[in-house]
């Protein structure tokens, strides 16, 4: 096949949402990490300088990956997942430690983060198990052979530990879903956290009356011919109800002080408001400053280089996890709801790509980029933002980082590149 | 809905995000941004005070520099407390007191250790402060008074609070402005402007440059110097003749309006408000409350005007055309109202309008008064007109000088009088005693100084001011410069002039005549109460006087209230002569008498209310 082609049927309309995310993430790294007396962009002391050199090294993988043949990544995603499982197993041994995570192996010029790499290979060799034409996901053995590629990964990445890198692949739920795993299971997760988060700020008493509300309704609303499945519905409800009173043994016994701080913050647990306070401006530090370096932003922000709090260094991390801050301060109310409408327009479209694949592989693995993507980027804003508890994880295209961005944007172009090959396999 | 699930997520996540930004983008967003950003510091350049001149361009108050001891907790490293403490004059218990005092303000910033070192402890520490590291030392620019003389109407600079915070955003915390007197008036003129500069900080609060390349920073501008009307040195000698009397005197330039001199007894000398002692010594002041010295008598001191108040009532009634200055009254030693009779001392006879007036003659001025209000058909009317003419000097309101406090004294009208005795239940009888100045009618030293310039200028005032230029310049303010005309022509007061005149040569103030200076006068013998344990009781009379001279080019009007002077010539006669002699002529003649009125003092008569026994009033001491 010629090169020529592929850029003729890949999606436009992607990449151009995408380049524009990397320029506006780029533009925000410099604003915090350039320097007056050396503003220069090829700074390559600089992070800016350095971020530079990822978007070239990017360039040269996304053309490779187009250049590859289709085929390529059905074939060796088995390949991948095995080598990124043993490189994540391999950190045990010879990781080096950032700010405390086991999460890099040093390669001189650059530090690579093997947990990036396994997001996009998990999600490709989901999508092979799943479009393998013996698996079928209404089956308890394959729906847990499923899981279990899900898991491993996280496995070995919450002992670096890096529960939000884990949490990720947790995303990839939503490909088993699209794929015919019966919704209930996503209603019973979300039920889940529903108690969960209820008992932490109501208490089990709010939880119990609550349950035995609905009953009530559910006997009083009923049509008089329908049978009622008595046992199942007290057992639903005591299992409600036992759940709750383990999220206090749990929330108590089993959490850190930290992870209490941080629901506790999150939750607004605290009732007395100095402590409230208190809390906000020690375990909350980082999401107080962030919040106030986006309120400081205002409608139209404060302009390019011009964020003092940017400048300042106020909000910690602000050129990874943080960058949203900066975009906040700097371009104001309009620059953070385009960068929200372009995820927005950005993730929509993929879904778009996804559903018009006659290949189950690539629908599949189309839906794990998704994910991934989503749940990067809602846990990131919902943070920076504070209407999330703090889960330290990247801002897709946005964060400083050399690993985050290649994977992210290889993950993203092997989907567009098996996007341009539809109507083939299609024949 | 599988297909539609992953959708509906995306869009459901994005209307949260843009509804959380606009929340805290567009709803909390404040507007004062530089100031409140914690990543902003502004640092201030304090220009120095403007001066002080008199009317001659003599010194009253300049700068002094002051240097406070200042420490950072946080940089504190280990030092040798002793010898510390011994190079700043404190011991070690109060050094690490105001260190913990300080660390618990904060450990980063400055906080004052030791406040306003004199030069020599300066000097002497200055070579060794490098040796202790966390302590520097910061100047400070403090009021130095060239006088001991004016504090009042000085006034003196203290840190901002609260209310000075929220009413002008010009001042931060920590900043000095003009609490009383001219020091509050002029604050904008001598306070000038700081100049500031903004410095980017990071989160350690270090400075990592200018903000914005010091786009928004500003120069300081210089305080401008002011030249007041006072007299310096007939105001240094007008409080010397007030020690050990209460009172005020009030000397105003007719021909301009300008303030001459202002003096309120008992006073204190400016220098004790500032420096170290400063709270100390205000709270003496300020808990003085038997002799108020922080009460600027001199526009604040309400009472009746006494016998000066009969010229205004001759004015009106020879306004008023209901007497000529040939009109005569009989006095038989007094004048008899509603059947009850009315002392005076004139010494009894027929009083026309001239001996009416250098005799002080209380039934020539009762007769007169009665004459205004028959007038009229009704006493309202009659008191409308009276009350107009009467304010028309400026009296019974604010005079809208320029100084930030005052009282507006009280000339009653027929609402005064309807309340008191019901609506058309009263007439002339009734307010007799307002034809004497004792009554109802009230003024401030003040007022009746302006009430004096307004006769010395046959008619008309200049409202009285205390700035008389800036940088050199005069002042043009309209409500300063325009005359303000009485409601009497001028016609009218040559016969009430000369009977002031001769106030001095035949009359009530024979004692008090200046060789070579033609003086017009008239005395006031003001009967005063107070309440002891609630019982109404007399003291020895006020003593007042009033006067102006040349009286034919007049130069200088005054008004003298001494409190429980007795006689109107005793005390504030002899005041009012010396004043004007000392600033006509520069140096006094009559040594003796100059001698006496500095000594005497009337503290006796002070205590006589606070002595809890029985006492005598209106004593002939001399």
């Amino acid at each position: 096949m010629s090169g020529s082609s592929v850029l003729k049927r890949i999606d436009w309309l992607s990449i151009f949402f995408y380049a524009l995310l990397v320029a506006i993430g780029w533009l925000n790294i410099y604003s915090t990490t350039f320097s007056e007396t050396n503003p220069s962009i090829f700074n390559f002391d600089a992070l800016h300088g350095k971020q530079l050199f990822f978007i070239g090294t990017c360039i040269v993988a996304i053309v490779t990956i187009l250049a590859l043949e289709t085929s390529f990544f059905e074939r060796f995603s088995s390949l991948f997942y095995i080598v990124s499982m043993i490189s994540l197993l391999g950190l045990f041994v010879f990781g080096k430690t950032i700010a405390g995570a086991t999460s890099w192996y040093d390669l001189g010029f650059f530090n690579l983060q093997p947990s990036e790499f396994a997001k996009a290979a998990t999600a490709l060799a989901l999508a092979k198990y799943l479009s393998d034409i013996q698996t079928d996901i209404k089956r308890r053995k394959d729906q847990l052979y499923a899981f279990l590629i899900i898991l491993i990964p996280a496995l070995l990445i919450i002992p670096q530990p890096d529960p939000g890198s884990a949490l990720v692949f947790f995303a990839l739920v939503f490909v088993l879903f699209r794929e015919g795993l019966p919704l209930f299971y996503l209603l019973l997760g979300f039920l889940l956290v529903l108690v969960f988060v209820t008992t932490l700020k109501f208490g089990t008493i709010w939880v119990t009356i609550f349950v035995a509300l609905v009953i009530t309704l559910f006997f009083l609303l009923k049509k008089k011919s329908f049978k009622i499945p008595i046992f199942p519905l007290i057992s639903a409800a005591l299992i409600t109800i036992l759940f709750s009173l383990s999220v206090n043994f749990v929330f108590n016994n089993v959490f850190e002080q930290r992870h209490r701080d941080r629901f506790s913050l999150w939750l607004r647990l605290e009732k007395d408001p100095q402590k409230l306070e208190q809390i906000r401006k020690t375990i909350g530090y980082n999401t107080y400053q962030s919040e106030k370096a986006i309120e400081s932003g205002g409608f139209f922000g404060k302009g390019f280089l011009e964020g003092t709090r940017t400048k300042g260094d106020f909000v910690p991390e602000q050129h990874t996890d943080y960058i949203f801050s900066s975009v906040g301060e700097e371009w104001g109310f309009l620059g953070t709801a385009s960068v929200v409408m372009l995820f927005t327009f950005l993730l929509l479209r993929l879904v778009f790509l996804a559903e018009r694949q006659k290949n189950a592989f690539s629908r599949m693995y189309g839906y794990g980029v998704i994910s991934i993507l989503l749940v990067h980027y809602f846990i990131n804003i919902g943070m920076v933002t504070g209407i999330l508890p703090t889960i330290g994880i990247p801002l897709p295209f946005f964060s400083y980082g050399g690993s985050g961005l290649l994977f992210f944007s290889a993950m993203l172009f092997i989907f567009l590149k098996l996007d341009s090959n539809r109507l083939r396999e299609g024949i | 809905m599988k297909k539609f699930l992953l959708s509906s997520i995306i869009i459901i996540i994005g209307i949260t995000f843009l509804g959380r930004l606009s929340y805290l983008q567009v709803f909390s967003s404040s507007t004062n941004q530089v100031l409140e950003d914690p990543a902003i510091k502004a640092v201030y350049d304090y220009p120095e005070r403007g001066y002080i001149y008199d009317r001659n361009g003599k010194l009253l108050v300049a700068n002094d520099p002051a240097y406070d001891v200042m420490v950072i907790p946080r940089e504190v490293k280990a030092l040798d407390t002793i010898e510390f403490c011994d190079l700043l004059g404190i011991d070690k218990e109060k050094f690490l007191k105001e260190l913990k005092k300080a660390r618990n303000y904060s450990p980063r910033l400055p906080s004052v250790l030791v406040p306003q070192l004199s030069k020599e402890d300066y000097a002497k520490l200055q070579e060794k402060m490098r040796h202790y590291q966390g302590f520097y030392i910061q100047k400070r620019s403090l009021r130095y008074y060239d006088t001991s003389s004016g504090a009042n109407i000085l006034g003196y600079i203290s840190e901002v609070n609260e209310r000075d915070l929220e009413q002008n955003p010009y001042y931060v915390q920590g900043e000095l402005t003009g609490r009383t007197g001219i020091e509050k008036q002029y604050e904008d003129i001598l306070r000038g402007r700081k100049g500031v500069q903004y410095i980017q900080k990071d989160r350690f609060n270090r400075d990592i440059g200018p903000y914005k390349n010091g786009l928004l920073d500003t120069l300081p501008e210089q305080g401008k110097e002011i030249n007041v009307t006072l007299d310096k040195d007939l105001q240094e000698y007008g409080e010397r003749l007030m020690s050990g009397k209460w009172g005020g005197i009030v000397a105003i330039e007719p021909a301009t309006g300008e303030i001459l001199s202002m003096i309120s007894g008992p006073t204190y000398d400016p220098k004790l408000l500032v420096g170290r002692d400063r709270s100390a010594n205000y709270s003496k002041l300020h808990y003085d409350t038997i002799s108020k010295p922080l009460f600027d008598r001199s526009i604040l001191a309400e009472g009746s005007p006494g016998s000066p108040f009969k010229t205004i009532n001759a004015l009106i009634a020879l306004q008023e055309g209901v007497i000529t200055p040939e009109t005569t009254f009989t006095c038989y030693h007094g004048f008899y109202v509603g059947g009850r009779k009315r002392g005076c001392h004139c010494g009894g006879g027929n009083r026309n309008l001239h001996s009416g007036i250098y005799k002080s003659c209380n039934a020539y001025f009762a007769g007169t008064f009665r004459k205004i209000y028959d007038k009229y058909e009704t006493t309202d009317e009659a008191m409308d007109v009276w009350e107009k003419h009467v304010k028309s000097f400026g009296l019974g309101d604010f005079l809208h000088y320029d100084l930030p406090e005052g009282k507006r004294g009280r000339i009653p009208g027929k609402e005064y009088y309807d309340k008191w005795y019901g609506d058309n239940r009263w007439s002339s009888s009734y307010i007799i005693s307002n034809s004497i100045g004792q009554g109802e009618v009230s003024v401030t030293p003040v007022q009746l100084a302006n009430m004096t310039a307004a006769i010395a200028n046959r008619g008309f005032y200049y409202t009285p001011h205390i700035l008389k230029k800036v940088e050199g310049k005069d002042i043009t303010n309209p409500e300063f410069v325009a005359p303000k005309y009485t409601t009497i022509d001028k016609k009218y007061f040559d016969p009430v002039v000369q009977g002031m005149a001769d106030v001095y040569k035949l009359g009530t103030a024979r004692g008090v005549q200046i060789p070579g200076i033609e003086v017009a006068g008239k005395t006031g013998t003001v009967e005063n109460f107070t309440k002891i344990n609630g019982v109404r009781t007399q003291l020895t009379d006020h003593s007042v006087f009033v006067a102006f001279a040349p009286v034919d080019n007049p130069k200088i009007a005054i008004a003298v209230y001494i409190e429980n002077g007795y006689f109107g010539s005793r005390y504030a006669g002899h005041i009012a002569s010396l004043m004007i002699e000392k600033y006509l002529k520069g140096e006094i003649s009559r040594k003796d008498l100059e001698k006496r009125m500095l000594e005497k003092t009337l503290e006796s008569e002070y205590a006589k209310p606070y002595s809890g026994e029985e006492f005598k009033i209106n004593e002939r001491v001399w």
